[in-house]
């Protein structure tokens, strides 16, 4: 059977993707913006808006990072706020599980998802880092390898909370005076590791029993989690065989939980670049790259990985020829993209080798190894591109991330998203109204 | 002087039988639309702003733990999300959600408020509310609070922190300055970080080191305000908010509540900035509203920390009138049943205070701060370097 591709509109915003300089870009933070791309992504039957999220300011070399877009809104507010303007699009949004607590996020969740009759989704996030801790009265943090034993027990005790009404507990009965249908609505008492708590939780229980869980995390804890609890995962991989390779790694993983194959939907982030032929788009999408990475980014780049102040290089030469400083503390604080480099002197290596073989300057080796670019070409290019990776299961679809705030994705609504649909591999109507629905995950239990 | 109105919304109305009155919508308690009525009805009635009633433990019917009862009304959605979820859909009313200051993080809270201005275009306001439940304190597990014993004092540290947390949002606030964005294609800079603060707060219950993720809202501060009964309260209203709520009893208690914030207001060195104290009062209005409120009371048992008024609008006019001159800037009222008691404010009473040139006609243009006569503020930081 022909694979149905799951699209979700990712708001750009704090990272070099974003062209904030272009002409064409507007505010990263009124709210104007954001009923714009979401509403693109529902008249386009797009599965869900998607927001990232960071608590706090980057920083590299102990000064605030001023090279891409700084600042964002707050998560639950906007898309609260979005319901309003929106009635079928998923509204999803990135929590992290180590600076909150399970009973204020369950009950965030379970009103966003009663004020939007049933499209909250949560990405759950385990950055754990002291440096984001200092924002928090807690100031607390946790040592990497609790992140996850964390993040486990807080999404169950959340889920304890979603489950402690029935949702058949509203009576509210005038004439008998009957309002609550069980004294012990909203019940639970949860004893862990990372939590002891007890009471009454107070949202009843809302249209989709609990929200939509997306994991983000590319460990193999992090893809256990997301195998043991996830709905759908945002992922890093978005290219054939990297794509191939991670969907046979998760999916492979779900059998041990008990779990089917169609109950964990896999989407990487993807960015576009649409032209009126394939040469026009080549042509944008250099321009966008030396946008994205101008020679000032890539001399911070390039310190995110040399862990060392590189400011003397001129990023027109080549890469730096002393080696990595390896240690726990780094000069670029507060971006997940760092902590995940394992093994920085072998990048470098890397780098260089690539630098050598196609005689490229610092500036050129970034632009090439920061690539994102997953889809260039015109529309048609774009949407043969799409589906042939969902149907040789790459993915099950893309949260696209677009460059330019808030009209990146007018383009693609207008001209792709027609193509996938004659193919019959896009919805030309929502079948349902909640994002479950969307994402064909049937009801929670 | 102009008088200030302010509607306080919680569930089907502040009487806990009023869910049972015959237009009432008990059902629709958990949707937005049940929502979206009823602030939009308080547009349409030309208030300040309207206040959402919040907390982080189910309702009781007294200050103890959770009571078992099942015909009141329990359950509610978190008060900041309703408030973004209304703000597209008004344009002119002031959204004042409550926020439990005690077992929350304000670095959360301030990022929320300051969107909430964001997507409301200025009209942003948040309640503040200490919790000193012992059963809310157990839904997080980080604290213990001793049951109440009806001795305030004990309450004294939970204010001084929420006092701290107040201090830390509007830190937080000011943590850019307005034009700290400034796109400089030349330089390649997004932001002059030169014009990013980092606010180092640290008190005896936290510390929070900033600047905010969210850029300076629309208002530079959304509006503070809080509930206060006591002395302890009263100082808390009087070096942290905007607007202070008190509950009267007569137009001599008020003033007798004012002076003693002033007094606060003073000591605490803010004597000259602006503090609106608003009366708040529990209302029933119409011809037959002792007989509505008596058929009510039958059904559940009424007892209020507010002055409870029944009568009709033009006898609720008197009193406000009244009591303004003691020394209110405002009130917040708080409809028995809704939507009975509410329509009455906003058809009934408004129409009659402004035959009596009490109350504007139309929305002056602005934000919520602008309308209660607050200026934007400087921002702190920005003064500093300059
Ligand atoms: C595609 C992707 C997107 C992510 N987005 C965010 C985010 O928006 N906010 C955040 O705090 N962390 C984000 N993370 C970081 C993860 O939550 C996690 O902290 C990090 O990947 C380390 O966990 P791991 O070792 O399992 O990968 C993201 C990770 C991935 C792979």
């Amino acid at each position: 059977m022909t694979k149905q591709v799951h699209l979700a509109a990712h708001f750009p915003g704090v990272n070099n993707t974003t062209v904030w300089s272009d002409p064409a870009g507007g505010s990263h933070i009124e709210f104007s913006s954001f009923v714009h791309l979401a509403q693109t992504a529902e008249r386009a039957k797009f599965d869900f808006f998607f927001l990232a999220e960071g608590l706090r300011l980057r920083e590299q070399g102990g000064q605030i990072y001023d090279l891409d877009v700084v600042g964002r809104p707050d998560t639950f507010t906007v898309l609260a706020a979005l319901a309003a303007v929106t009635d079928r699009l998923g509204l999803t949004g990135t929590i992290n599980s180590t600076f909150n607590e399970p009973y204020e996020v369950a009950r965030q969740f379970a009103s966003l998802d009663h004020l939007s009759a049933g499209r909250a989704g949560w990405n759950v996030v385990t950055s754990w880092d002291a440096f984001t801790g200092e924002n928090f009265r807690r100031g607390g943090f946790l040592p990497e390898s609790a992140r996850y034993s964390r993040a486990r027990e807080f999404l169950s005790t959340a889920a304890e909370l979603f489950d402690s009404w029935r949702g058949d507990e509203i009576v509210a009965d005038k004439s008998s005076g009957v309002f609550l249908g069980n004294p012990a609505a909203g019940a639970f008492r949860h004893r862990g590791e990372q939590f002891d708590i007890s009471g009454r939780f107070n949202v009843p229980r809302s249209p989709q029993g609990r929200p939509v869980i997306l994991q983000a995390g590319d460990s193999d804890e992090g893809r256990e989690f997301a195998a043991a609890t996830a709905d759908a995962i945002f992922s890093r991989h978005g290219t054939l065989e990297a794509g191939q390779a991670f969907y046979a790694d998760v999916k492979g993983r779900l059998a041990k939980y008990g779990r089917r194959h169609d109950q964990l939907v896999v989407l990487p982030a993807a960015t576009f670049v649409l032209g009126d032929t394939d040469a026009d788009a080549q042509e944008k999408a250099a321009v966008v790259r030396r946008q994205q990475v101008s020679g000032a980014t890539a001399i911070k780049f390039a310190e995110q990985l040399w862990n060392r102040d590189l400011s003397g290089y001129d990023p027109d030469g080549p890469l730096p020829d002393v080696d990595p400083i390896v240690g726990e503390s780094t000069i670029s604080k507060g971006r997940a993209s760092v902590r995940m480099n394992r093994d920085p002197i072998a990048v470098a290596n890397q780098w260089r080798a690539l630098a050598a073989e196609k005689n490229l300057s610092m500036r050129e080796v970034i632009i090439e190894v920061t690539g994102r670019q997953n889809f260039i070409g015109s529309a048609a290019t774009i949407a043969e591109q799409i589906n042939t990776l969902v149907q040789a299961d790459a993915s099950d679809g893309f949260i696209l991330v677009p460059h330019i705030t808030p009209g990146g994705l007018d383009e693609f609504a207008d001209t792709v998203v027609p193509l996938l649909q004659e193919r019959g591999v896009f919805r030309t109507e929502y079948e349902g109204t909640t994002l479950r629905e969307h994402l064909g995950l049937g009801f929670s239990r | 002087m102009p008088l200030h109105l302010a509607v306080a919304l919680d569930g089907a109305g502040w009487h806990p039988a009023a869910w049972r009155e015959p237009d009432a919508r008990p059902t629709e308690l958990f949707t937005a639309g049940y929502w979206v009525d009823q602030v939009r009805e308080a547009e349409a009635g030309l208030l300040d702003f309207v206040t959402i009633e919040d907390a982080v433990g189910l309702q009781t019917s007294g200050f103890g733990p959770p009571d078992d009862r099942v015909d009141e009304v329990r359950g509610r959605l978190d008060a900041v999300l309703i408030a973004a979820r209304v703000a597209p859909l008004t344009r002119h009313v002031g959204l004042v959600p409550t926020a439990t200051v005690t077992h929350t993080e304000p670095f959360h809270l301030s990022k929320a408020i300051a969107t909430l201005d964001y997507v409301s275009t200025g009209r942003a306001g948040v309640r503040v509310q200490v919790s000193a439940r012992a059963h809310e304190a157990a839904h997080f597990g980080r604290r213990t609070i001793p049951p109440f014993d009806g001795d305030v004092e004990a309450f004294r540290d939970l204010f001084d922190e929420a006092a701290d947390y107040v201090e830390v949002l509007r830190r937080l606030w000011d943590s850019w300055e307005d034009d700290a964005e400034i796109r400089d294609a030349a330089t390649g800079r997004f932001v002059d970080r030169e014009k990013l603060h980092y606010i180092d707060f640290e008190g005896r219950f936290f510390s929070v080191k900033g600047p905010s993720i969210t850029p300076r809202p629309p208002q530079g501060q959304p509006l503070v305000t809080a509930l206060a009964h006591a002395t302890i309260p009263y100082r808390l209203g009087a070096r942290s908010a905007d607007v202070v709520y008190v509950t009267p009893t007569d137009a001599e208690s008020a003033r007798a509540i004012i002076d003693e914030i002033r007094a606060e207001q003073e000591a605490a060195g803010r004597a000259s900035e602006p503090l609106h104290v608003f009366g708040d009062l529990v209302v029933f209005l119409g011809d037959d509203a002792a007989e509505r409120k008596a058929r009510l009371d039958e059904r559940a048992e009424f007892t209020s920390d507010a002055h409870v008024f029944t009568g009709t609008p033009a006898g609720l006019a008197d009193l406000l009138l009244d009591w303004q001159r003691a020394g209110l800037t405002g009130f917040r009222l708080r409809p028995g049943s809704v939507p009975t008691d509410l329509t009455a404010i906003t058809r009934g009473l408004v129409p009659e205070l402004q035959r009596r040139d009490a109350f504007r006609t139309q929305y002056e243009a602005g934000t919520l701060r602008g309308r209660l006569g607050l200026a934007r503020p400087a921002n702190r930081y920005a003064k500093a370097a300059s």
